[in-house]
């Protein structure tokens, strides 16, 4: 599984949201009606999966999947 | 005058089954909720036992996402608010509701979620809190939720009476209808703490059964072998209206709730008194708000917990209140049945005292062999009975001294 497909699932499965809903540019709280518990969540089931810290600083730059995986690529991950 | 309140919806979760009619069903043919625990390792525990919900799924009622975060005693409320809610015919519309308020009584709360979370803390640290765990914790979110759920704008509120806490609820949810301030209330009582930590705690107390070989005989109120209560959980939801505004959008009616009383023992924070006086004032203050006589009550869901202490007071408190009467009186636990389901209970038992009412059939106290010293009423031994009755009380005690009383009489025009 690409780094963009094991984003995504996790993202399906945190937030109930279909594949297609699971565009790039897709927002989380904007597209995926998620509000800022969902994203802490989401963001804490990341760190989990990709064994990476996420910086209080870091997490207010995070709103799309686009910025998940680009975070996580800056972090070395693939 | 205050207004009257009546009945119009029931909805319930017990160790007897996922709906009223089973629950009721259950009690009725004399059955046992009580099993051995299957939440979690209870291997170095002293009791073993306890009355689980069973089969639940609460993807009949919440999706996947709401499943994970909330806590049992959320869905458990959830599932029996729609069930009551269903059961009444009833949607909330715009018109009514700002008059349409919610109290669900809870004695902890999400009190496994405190257990998971202060284990993530220890392990992991403060980073991995999830930012559930708070809203899966707290009590009132058992109402907050419904409120959400079904778009109840008006008053709102949570009692956190120990084990009156759905006594409290409903008894609260009837003023708050009566002295005018909402027409509608969806109330009652819930509790999911088949937990380490709660039945460690109560098992400290030496609350807790410990007849562990025969869980479906450990809940015996009123016998002279009872040992302690047995830990339960569940739900029972009811929904209150303005009688007017029940009439006009021609709604079942199950039943009045015609009293309220509650008092505080000022004694102990756990036990109650010899004699109990607390408890019979108030049943007394439950009578008197009802306009009706000692002589009128026909039948008492007793609190009946299966505690040494509880079933003598209890009974003590019930011949000094009604004297003569005492003989003519039936007073039987269904916690024989169901186990002691803590702020569960006043939801639950208050719809099995409406049941009672509507159907005219008593529900058993099964277990009772032998009463125990003292324990002389007519517990209706073992087999449900047939008699129609115009009165039905419901009694709940609570840790802290708190006595709560809820009397219902036949809904008659």
């Amino acid at each position: 599984m690409t780094l963009e497909e094991k984003v995504i699932k996790l993202v399906m499965e945190q937030l109930d949201v279909t594949m297609e809903q699971c565009v790039l540019e897709a927002s989380f709280i904007d597209d995926l009606g998620a509000d800022s518990l969902d994203i802490v969540e989401l963001l804490m089931e990341m760190e989990e999966a990709f064994g990476v810290e996420i910086a209080d600083e870091e997490l207010e730059k995070i709103s799309t999947i686009k910025d998940v995986i680009d975070f996580l690529k800056q972090k070395g991950i693939n | 005058m205050k207004r009257r309140v009546v009945v119009t919806g029931l909805g319930a979760l017990t160790p007897l089954g996922n709906s009223v009619s089973q629950s009721w069903e259950g009690a009725i043919a004399g059955k046992s909720g009580i099993g051995p625990i299957t939440k979690f390792d209870c291997s170095s525990y002293k009791t073993k036992i306890a009355g689980e919900i069973k089969n639940f799924d609460p993807l009949q009622f919440v999706n996947k996402q709401e499943v994970r975060r909330y806590d049992d005693f959320i869905l458990y409320s959830l599932a029996a608010a729609e069930m009551a809610m269903v059961d009444a015919n009833l949607t909330i519309s715009p018109e009514f509701s700002e008059r349409t308020g919610v109290i669900i009584g809870a004695g902890f709360g999400g009190i496994s979620t405190v257990y998971s979370e202060i284990h993530t803390l220890i392990k992991s640290g403060p980073r991995k809190i999830s930012p559930f765990a708070i809203p899966a914790i707290i009590a009132n979110l058992a109402s907050g939720h419904v409120s959400i759920r079904f778009g109840a704008k008006g008053s709102i509120n949570c009692a956190v009476t120990a084990c009156a806490a759905g006594t409290s609820a409903i008894g609260d949810a009837y003023k708050t209808i009566a002295y005018g301030d909402a027409d509608v209330m969806i109330t009652g009582g819930v509790e999911a703490a088949i937990s380490p930590l709660a039945v460690g705690g109560f098992g400290a107390m030496r609350a807790l059964s410990v007849k562990n070989d025969e869980p479906r005989r450990a809940s015996r109120p009123f016998d002279k072998d009872r040992d302690g209560f047995v830990i339960g959980e569940g739900c029972g939801i009811v929904i209150l209206e303005e009688l007017s505004f029940a009439l006009k959008r021609g709604a079942h009616i199950y039943a009045e709730l015609a009293g309220y009383g509650c008092t505080s023992d000022a004694f102990h924070m756990a036990a109650p008194p010899p004699g109990h006086e607390g408890a019979a004032r108030s049943m007394r203050i439950a009578i008197k708000d009802a306009c009706l006589n000692p002589e009128d009550v026909d039948y008492i869901n007793a609190h009946g917990t299966s505690t040494p202490l509880n079933d003598l007071y209890e009974t003590q408190a019930i011949k000094f209140l009604f004297g003569e009467h005492t003989g003519k009186l039936m007073v039987s636990s269904t916690k024989s049945m169901t186990g002691h389901m803590l702020g569960g209970t006043g939801g639950v038992e208050a719809i099995f005292a409406i049941k009672a009412l509507q159907e005219g059939i008593i529900p058993p106290t099964i277990n009772l062999d032998n009463p125990g010293e003292g324990c002389d009423l007519d517990y209706v031994p073992k087999i449900a009975r047939h008699k129609e009755i115009n009165t039905a009380m419901s009694n709940t005690f609570g840790f802290g001294g708190v006595n709560a009383v809820l009397l219902f009489k036949k809904y008659i025009g």
